[in-house]
């Protein structure tokens, strides 16, 4: 008996945050939990895993109070809760960094940071200078650098994910949830980020981790829960798993984790950029004579560090903005300045990089959304009205094909989870019949199984004569994926390597850093002539 | 030529902008507060009309002009609340809300003064313009050293305490907005309420101050209109300004300086226009005037907002770049 209550007493010392039997059904019928339970302990780094829609977010919501669970119990440090409010969960110590900033983009740092327990002086008045003195104070105790006076409209991504871990500690976080924190960083802030994590971690800090990237998960974090369709698939240690056995486990059924492909057989060029020049409104040169081709039946892969010309490139090639100089072809025709439909009518493709912005109508159902580039197209109309059964059955074969996890095609694409938008832009845009494919950043937060799967397809579509051009922030995705590769720094084309097998990452690492450059003529060869 | 506009720009006329601008500046803030917010209250025309007939009725009956002011503060706060219930509890469509809120101001005050002046005077009036004499008219203040400088001091002194109560509330709306933490908690609604309840903002609450705040500045404009501007309430008295002030608020960007200075270009509008038509010209071609000029400015702020988000655009890509660097 008092052994047992001891045991008890010990797993309360032991667990900081316990959810127990945890179930929960959206109003619209979906149950994104069922039966879960998780158990982290205090001072570690644990991962929650699973495919897009598994239910992670939905699990880290309730925990945060902005979700009821239908049924089970939460429980931290030994206290039984009832979150009805972010603002009990973070009295309760809790703090969470979304999937999606919650800042406001137009307040400075520190103003964001403070926002809901403002310093005041007089009584009403803000005290923005105490704002500033608390925002420096927690920036330098946990070593993350932020400019409390820069507004966050105008901070990088990365910077962002730091004021978002900082309002947490801010609020006196002990437990901190970062859903998908590594998403939209780039390498360098990656790792950055993680000696930041490890260092919280040392200070007493627990951390509940979500990342579809199993790196990530290997290196930095000590347990992992793994959900699989809204089921809780066990706990383990990470140093007692490999890769392939959560992936199984996330997905149900064995994943190539690496990626398959015979060598390309590259024929006629189709996209043809050359002498590429844009110099933005600041003076600066992004785009400093750019040149290169895309033949059918190869992927060409362009990495490089983020803000290094590549974002400007797919603007220019789909009229998003314009250069100062230059030509691009498609098959010979001219694509600069034309309106998207037109560019489409070319046979042009974009999977964009913001999905949110440029790949999606949040309001709009999945159908919708998966016709909005043909639904002028004889066989979905019907004089001129829609033919409804023709859209209905065409999408419903792109939900089935591209393993979109819906009701059904008339829900409204926002309430998808993350990784479910990208495979309804993703369907969309490779179904279309194309001649070139932009993948840009194809598979940013979309989980191992559909990652496998939007990659296979890419190689499929190449093989079978598209010409893919690939922008991804992700070293190895390119690397792996790209049948050659352009690296670009400072707006040009630092190097060109016909053959993605010979490369390793400090090669690539030289270059993208810009310690190195490749003589022109090796890099005029992209160009194909 | 020169003629013409020796006889249009006279002292009384640069006058008659403050005067003429007050009411539209008083909407104008209310649009301020409650854009900032994140809410489109197009029913601050409406909520003008009503606090504008209920003033004038209080003051009548209570015999002064204090009164008739308070309550038609009074009214637009309540109607702004009952806005509010609508929207933001039972998730009506605030644009629906805020055209019923219109139609209320406009059909719905014509029944009620009728019933009431039935019941109070023994008649059915129409308006109230023979109940408001001139000592239930807001009074003017005359500014002592400021009234004796020539040309500027009859053309800022001698306004009434209204007038002066609408620049001054343009100086305390930015304080508000941008000095107190409830500013701070309105702009986080309105621009992110996702990331404002995140950190336990309670953004009903803040929404529900800043609705009532634009109803209690619609309240002032309309004690203005039916207390000061004209004598006593009629049909269609507002015309039109709740919805000019909308247009200023968005031509000043939001901001309450811009917005007033905004306000101040219709008022001059219509300043021109009374002015132009009382010494002659067809008053058909001079009653477009003021909605030529909003339209106008619409489009000179469509044309710098655009600029402004380009620049914008450019501005973070750029910081981006420099700390990558
Ligand atoms: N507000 C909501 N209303 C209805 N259904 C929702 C809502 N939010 C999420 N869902 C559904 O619940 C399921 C789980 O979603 P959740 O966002 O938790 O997934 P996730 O594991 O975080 O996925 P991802 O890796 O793509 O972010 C999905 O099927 C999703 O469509
Ligand atoms: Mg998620």
């Amino acid at each position: 008996m008092a052994e047992a209550r001891a045991a008890a007493e010990n797993s309360v010392e032991e667990y900081v945050v316990q959810m127990k039997g945890i179930t929960k059904v959206y109003p619209n019928g979906i149950a994104a939990n069922q039966d879960v339970d998780l158990f982290v302990k205090k001072g570690e780094i644990h991962a929650l895993m699973g495919e897009n829609g598994a239910g992670k977010s939905t699990l880290m919501k309730m925990l945060f109070g902005l979700e009821q669970p239908t049924s089970g119990e939460i429980i931290i440090n030994g206290e039984k809760v009832n979150l009805t409010s972010p603002t009990v969960a973070i009295s309760k110590g809790i703090g969470m960094v979304h999937q999606h900033f919650m800042l406001v983009p137009s307040l400075t740092v520190a103003e964001n940071m403070v926002l809901g327990i403002v310093p005041k002086k007089s009584g009403i008045f803000i005290d923005y200078k105490k704002a500033v003195e608390i925002t420096k104070e927690y920036s330098q105790r946990f070593n993350l650098h932020v400019e409390p006076d820069a507004k966050v409209m105008d901070i990088p991504v990365g910077m962002k994910q730091k004021v978002e871990i900082l309002k947490a500690l801010v609020r006196g976080a002990k437990i901190l949830i970062l859903d998908e924190p590594t998403a939209v960083l780039t390498t360098q802030e990656t790792t950055e980020l993680f000696k930041e994590l490890i260092h919280l971690k040392e200070q007493g800090y627990t951390i509940i981790f979500i990342s579809h990237k199993l790196n990530e998960i290997m290196e930095i974090t000590d347990r992992l829960t793994i959900l699989r369709g809204g089921k809780s698939m066990g706990v383990h240690n990470t140093r007692d798993v490999t890769k392939e056995e959560i992936s199984r486990l996330m997905v149900g059924r064995d994943v190539v984790l690496s990626v398959q492909k015979d060598v390309a057989k590259p024929t006629d060029t189709v996209l043809k950029v050359r002498d590429m020049e844009y110099v933005n409104e600041w003076g600066k040169k992004m785009l400093d004579k750019v040149s290169f081709s895309v033949r059918k039946g190869e992927i060409l892969g362009i990495a490089g560090v983020e803000g290094n010309g590549q974002k400007e490139l797919v603007d220019m090639l789909f009229n998003l903005n314009t250069p100062n100089a230059g030509t691009a072809t498609v098959n010979g025709e001219n694509i600069l300045g034309l309106p998207q439909r037109k560019i489409r009518e070319k046979g042009v493709s974009l999977v964009p990089e913001d999905r949110m912005v440029f790949g999606i109508a949040g309001d709009g159902t999945i159908e919708e959304n998966l016709i909005s580039d043909r639904c002028g197209s004889k066989d979905l109309n019907r004089g001129p009205l829609f033919n409804m059964n023709a859209i209905h059955d065409s999408c419903k074969k792109l939900i089935e094909d591209y393993l979109i996890l819906c009701k059904s095609g008339k829900q409204k694409v926002k309430m998808l989870s993350g990784g479910n938008i990208q495979k309804v832009v993703v369907a969309r845009e490779f179904s279309n019949d194309p001649v070139l494919i932009i993948a840009d950043q194809p598979t940013r937060g979309i989980d191992v199984g559909a990652t496998e799967f939007i990659r296979k397809k890419l190689v499929e579509l190449s093989r079978s004569g598209i010409a893919v051009l690939l922008i991804s922030a992700d070293l190895s995705e390119v690397m792996e994926l790209s049948d050659s590769l352009i690296v670009m720094y400072g707006g040009k084309i630092a190097a060109y390597f016909e053959d993605t097998r010979e490369l390793n990452d400090e090669i690539m690492g030289e270059y993208m850093l810009g310690l190195k450059r490749q003589p022109e003529e090796q890099v005029r060869r992209v160009c194909h002539e | 030529m020169l003629d013409f506009l020796s006889m249009v720009f006279t002292i009384d006329f640069f006058y008659s902008i403050f005067r003429i601008t007050a009411p539209i500046l008083f909407a104008t803030l209310g649009a301020v507060v409650v854009e900032k917010a994140g809410i489109s209250n197009i029913g601050l025309e409406g909520i003008m009309m009503s606090s504008a007939l209920f003033g004038s009725l209080t003051a009548y009956w209570s015999g002064a002009w204090y009164v008739g002011v308070l309550v038609a503060l009074a009214v637009g706060i309540v109607l702004g609340f009952v806005m509010g219930f609508f929207a933001f509890n039972l998730k009506t469509d605030i644009i629906l809300t805020g055209i019923a809120m219109n139609m209320v101001g406009s059909g719905g005050m014509l029944f009620l003064v009728r019933v009431i002046t039935n019941l109070t005077e023994g008649r059915a009036m129409a308006s109230t313009t023979s109940l408001i004499t001139a000592n239930l008219q807001i009074p003017a203040v005359h500014i002592p050293l400021l009234e004796d400088i020539p040309i500027l001091g009859p053309i800022l002194s001698g306004h009434s305490v209204l007038t002066y109560l609408a620049f001054i509330l343009v100086f305390l709306t930015w304080v508000m907005l941008y000095k107190t933490s409830l500013g701070l908690n309105i702009r986080s609604v309105g621009e992110n309420p996702n990331a404002a309840s995140s950190v336990g903002i309670s953004v009903i609450r803040i929404k529900y101050i800043a609705i009532a705040f634009s109803g209690a500045m619609a309240g002032l404009g309309g004690a203005f209109m039916s207390m000061y501007y004209a004598m006593g309430w009629s049909q269609d008295m507002v015309a039109g300004r709740g919805f000019i002030a909308l247009a200023a608020q968005a031509m000043g960007a939001g901001e309450p300086l811009g917005s007033m200075l905004a306000a101040m270009v219709f008022g001059f509008a219509q300043a021109f226009g009374i002015k132009v038509s009382a010494i002659g010209v067809d008053s058909n071609l001079v009653s477009p005037i003021p909605y030529v000029v909003t339209i106008l400015g619409l489009v000179v702020f469509a044309l710098v907002a655009r600029r402004r988000a380009k620049h914008q655009h450019s501005a973070a890509a750029l910081e981006k770049l420099a700390s990558k660097a």
